[in-house]
This record gives structure tokens, sequence and C-alpha cells, in this order.
């Protein structure tokens, strides 16, 4: 059962966002309470990701709102990006998953780095759901070491020959075009757009996961890819590009991880009213006030934290590392959020009829991908020491 | 052919009501405000009406009494897909100074239909839209569950006992509408939201006039009490609880 979502505001926090943000806000809830909350349990039960998603999330406008209106975007801030993320997580981590690959590993950096007739050709299919698309760093021997990657292609001089494999790709199998990072001749990192139906370009599904399980995951194989070399990303040398991508990602991820943990909170909070004990509401005991109370704590430090990173954004002050931070923060506090409030529904918190068993196994992803756990703490380490921990 | 629809600001259905400390108002504090959802379906036939081929509809206005708290639900009403938004500057009354506002903001506005919804999900005082008609000195149908615009006359079926009549009425007119009106409201995209910030809203000065109710204050409903649970092959046991604890044989 779902009961009625009224997520806290403990603090206050809306009277930090504007009128506009509150709308965006409203919507995307409204939509994720219409089209997936009736659904998504079923969904990650059956391991499937509801296809027709990808055409309403087009039709709100939550690919790309950030992306200037005349590549087919809303030309909106950052906050509005962030709470856009909070939202489609409060449904679950796959869907949010869905929009921040396509916002912010595919048509930012099309956006960021592409050539202009780059940008008009695939930014405005991008943003209504009619082309889906997706991100190929990762690779079989290489996850939080990307810049020893194998992947390579070789310039044919009317096209390049790309050779190599990328894992644990969220829309593989579904998406009609990969940014696919890989290097050149020279061993320099740069970004090629593959197409669907590409000779040689294949994309098998990772099957069996206990998380994500309403988002597809894949492979990307390329044997002897020949990309036209119009489809390579001009406008930008080196692992750079596809960090800048993963901070735009990252930023989301430490948005949306709250929307998962209030979810969490709202159950919690509701059950243990309404489930007693030895004659009282288990939200009665001190045990139980005790989790929530240092939930809400903990959500409400995670508001913050995302809001001044938002306005941090906003002014294009956002460093890396502070992204870092409160992604590896956020999605912690999501994840302790999510074992905590399965605590208080006891033996029914492992039950589909609510949302937080789903939600914690979909978390065990989002503390690793997108930079582990531990390699945001590392970026922090060598922020304030100056000294690298893993190069 | 131009389109009035009234929105009021109401407080999110969701939200758990709770009078303030002395009783004397609600307590709105954390309040989420929404678009009153009849009021909302309306919005939603008139840009169904809007989209048909060969609409007579030129523009679609929303119009709502209050104060600027009340800007965020008349944008989202303009990001959905209205033309153009009033606001009259005055924190709504009850039924007849709401009307009233109404009605004087409208006197030189020059629309076909007006339309309100039944009744507002707050106060659920269901007389704003007849007020209204009665003070503009223009016919009104009220229970509306279906309009169509046809040339120069509006159809509508109004729901009655066991039915619903049909009913033609030529504009301008006031109709109140109710649920089946529209299936589901629109949710606005993201692109209609940033589209909203440049369409006109034009704030105008409520008129003076005093509402006649006056709220004495606010109480919640009693708890329900609990229910007990008689096997029912024990008729001793229910007869005793009905005569000695219930007190109703």
């Amino acid at each position: 059962m779902a009961y009625p979502y009224t997520p806290p505001d403990y603090f206050l926090l809306d009277d930090l966002l504007t009128d506009e943000h509150k709308i965006v806000r409203s919507a995307i809830r409204d939509w994720v309470t219409r089209s997936v909350i009736p659904v998504i349990d079923e969904a990650a039960q059956k391991h499937h990701f509801p296809r027709h998603f990808f055409k309403e999330l087009g039709d709100i406008g939550a690919f790309g709102p950030f992306i200037p209106v005349e590549y087919g975007g809303a030309g909106m801030d950052y906050i509005a990006y962030g709470v856009i993320m909070t939202e489609l997580e409060r449904g679950d981590s796959g869907i949010r998953s869905a929009a921040s690959v396509q916002t912010s590993l595919v048509m930012y950096p099309i956006h960021a780095f592409g050539s202009e007739e780059q940008r008009r050709k695939y930014l405005p299919k991008l943003a209504t759901g009619e082309m889906i698309g997706c991100f190929g760093l990762t690779e079989p021997n290489h996850g939080s070491d990307p810049g020893s990657m194998e992947t390579r292609f070789k310039d044919m001089g009317d096209h390049y020959l790309l050779n190599g494999a990328k894992m644990w790709i969220t829309n593989s199998t579904i998406a009609d075009i990969a940014v696919v990072w890989a290097k050149d001749e020279q061993g320099v990192v740069r970004g090629l757009i593959v197409e669907k139906g590409m000779p040689g370009f294949t994309a098998p599904e990772t099957f069996n996961k206990w998380s994500l399980r309403a988002s597809v995951t894949g492979e990307l194989v390329f044997e002897d890819v020949k990309v036209p070399k119009e489809n390579l990303l001009p406008n930008i040398k080196g692992l750079k590009g596809a960090l800048m991508c993963l901070n735009s990602a990252r930023y989301g991820i430490a948005w949306g991880a709250i929307g998962a943990a209030m979810d969490c909170y709202n159950t919690a909070l509701l059950y243990s009213l309404e489930r007693k004990q030895f004659h009282k509401p288990i939200a009665s005991f001190q045990l139980q006030q005790k989790k929530l109370a240092e939930i809400l704590t903990d959500i409400t430090k995670a508001q913050f934290l995302a809001w001044r990173l938002g306005v941090l954004r906003n002014e294009d002050r956002a460093t890396p590392q502070q992204i870092s931070m409160a992604k590896r923060n956020n999605v912690e506090m999501a994840l302790r959020t999510a074992r905590e409030s399965r605590q208080i529904l006891g033996a029914m918190g492992i039950t589909g009829d609510f949302p937080i068993m789903r939600h914690m196994m979909n978390l065990e992803s989002v503390i690793t991908y997108e930079g582990t756990h531990d390699v945001h703490l590392l970026i922090t380490g060598a922020d304030i020491t100056g000294i690298s921990a893993f190069s | 052919m131009k389109i009035l629809i009234c929105i009021s600001s109401v407080p999110d259905t969701t939200t758990k009501i709770k009078p303030t400390g002395d009783g004397k108002a609600i307590d709105l504090a954390n309040v989420q405000w929404i678009i009153n959802p009849w009021d909302e379906l309306a919005l939603t036939r008139v840009l169904e009406l809007k989209e048909q081929p060969n609409s007579k509809i030129e523009k679609i206005t929303v119009l709502t009494v209050g104060g600027r708290n009340a800007e965020p639900t008349i944008r989202k009403a303009l990001a959905i897909g209205a033309d153009d938004a009033i606001r009259v500057d005055t924190e709504p009354g009850d039924n007849y100074f709401t009307a009233f506002q109404i009605a004087q903001a409208l006197k030189n506005y020059d629309s076909d239909i007006i339309i309100c919804g039944i009744e507002s999900s707050d106060y659920n005082g269901s007389s704003t839209g007849s007020m209204i008609a009665e003070m503009m000195d223009l016919p009104s149908v009220s229970s509306v569950s279906k309009l169509e615009i046809e040339s120069d006359t509006v159809k509508m079926n109004r729901e009655i006992s066991g039915g619903f009549e049909v009913i033609e009425m030529p504009t301008p007119m006031v109709a109140i509408v109710q649920k089946g009106i529209a299936i589901e409201p629109r949710i606005p995209s993201m692109r209609g939201i940033m589209m909203a910030r440049s369409k006109p809203l034009q704030v105008v000065e409520s008129a003076d006039v005093k509402p006649l109710t006056v709220f004495c204050s606010y109480t919640l409903p009693s708890p329900k009490a609990a229910c007990k649970m008689v096997d029912a092959e024990n008729m001793e046991e229910l007869v005793n609880l009905l005569h000695n604890e219930a007190k109703i044989i």
C-alpha cells in the first residue's frame, strides 16, 4: 500500500525555493503519483522497465530541463533540475536513473561539447523522449579508474574504427544513441556518438539484478564499428569531458537520493502511527522515535546540502569535490534511512506492499555508481590534503 | 470566444488540517497549495475544446481572488495552458465576498463563458458560482458534467437525480462544473512552466465589501471510537453492549 505522500520540510526550506521550483515539484510529483506509484512495484518485481515512461518523461519535460529552449530543453536552473530528480527518485531510483542518464550523460555532453549540427540533430529528440540515449565510460576492467580504459578508435581517413566494450550501462539495450568515451591513437580520451544499428555495435542486457530492477542495464560492445567522423564530439579532449558529465549526474543524484529517503521516512512515520503493539502505536516507543527523529535530522541536513549546492551550481561555483561530498553524504543518508525505516515496519518492510525494500536495494547501486562511496571520500581526502590516495 | 475560469487556491487534499491554538483559524504553516480540483478539471476541459479543430475559443483567462501567495497556483494554471490571468488582490472571504470580488472584477471584462468549479475543496461552500451569475445578471447552469461549444451556444449535461438533462444556452453565461467535466487534470510540462513566466498576470484592486459570514471557531471532528468485535454466535454479549454501553436499546 502507498500512504499519501507528505514529505518533510522541517526547516521550511520551501521559503528558499521560487514559485517556479514549487510548480516544477508539484508537476513531477503529480506525474510520479499518477504514473509511477501504481505500477512500479510490479515492474521491479518483474525486472521490467516500463518503456512508456520515456515518452511521458519527455512530455512533461523531465529530460534536459537545463538545456536551452532552442534545443528542446526548458532553460531552467539547476535547482529545478535537482527538484525534478528528487521527485523522480521518490518514485524509484531506476526512473531517476533513466532521466539522469538522458539529461546529464547524453544531452549535457552533446550540448556542451557537440557541434551545432550534433545539437540540432539529437537534442530535440532526446528532450521529447523520442530518442533514448546512454553513456559508455565504465569498462569490465576499469571502473573507478576510467583513465585506463581499453576502448580505442582509429582514424581510417573517412571514418573512425571503434573497438572495445563498456559495462553497467543504464538504458543500453533500448538506447538509440550512445555517448561513448574511447581513446584515439595518441591515447587521448574523446567522446563519440554511436548510433543503434551501426554494424558491429551490440548491447546485451545484464539480467538477474537485485537492484534497479525497474531500469535497463547492459553492456555496449564495439567490434570494428565504423563511426562517421561527424559523430566525434569536437569540443572536448581528455577524460575531463566524461568527468564533467559525471559531475552533472552526481549533482542530480545528490538531490535524487533525498526523494527515496523521504518516501521511506513518510512510509515509516505513517506506519508507526498506525501499527499498534502493547495496545499503543509503535510511534509512542522511544526506540522508534529515536529512529524517526534521526532520519528527519539526516534528511534535513541533506536538503540543505543539496540546496546550497544548487545555488553554487547556478552561479557556476560548485566544485567537483563539493558535488562528490554531497553525492556521497546524501546517498549514504538515503540508504541508512531505508534500512532504519525498514526496521520500523518490521516484517512488513520487506514486502512489495511498501516501497522501502525496493528503495533500499536500488540505493545499493546508487551508492556505487557515478563514483563509489569510497572514491568520493578519497576525492574529499585529496582535496583537503593535496595528496591523491588513488593515483 | 473568450472563456474565463475562476480558480481557487486550496490546501493539497492530503493536508492534515488543524486549527490554530485558539481555534480561530486554520494553521496554514507547511500547507502545500493546489488548484481546486474542480477548477482544474474545468481548465482541462476548456483546453481540450481549444485544441479541437476549428475551435472557436480565442482566449482562456483564469481568475483568482487571493493575495500574492496565490500566484504559484495561478502560474500553474498558466503553465498548464491558460493564456492570461487576473488576480483580485485580497484574501478570499466567504462565498458572498469572493463572488462579489469576482463580479466586480469582471464588470468591464468581456467573456462569453464564465466557468466555476461546483465547490472548493477547502470550505465546500458550493455557492460562489451561482452568486457570481446572480450578481452579474447572467444565466447559469449548475452541476454541469459535460460541456460542448456549438456555434454560438453552449451545450451541457446537468446532473439530476437518476440521470442528467441536456441544456443548450446562448452566451454569455455561467457554467458551474463538477466531476466528469474532464477525466484527469493536466500536468504542466517544464516548458509550459517556463512559458508561464511571460504570460500576462493582471493584478486588480479588490472591491470594498464585507463578508456576510463570521467564522467563529474551528474544531476537528471527534476521533472515531474503537470498533468492538462480537462473535456472531454471542447474541447475549451484543445485546449487553448495545444496551449498557451504546445505550441505544
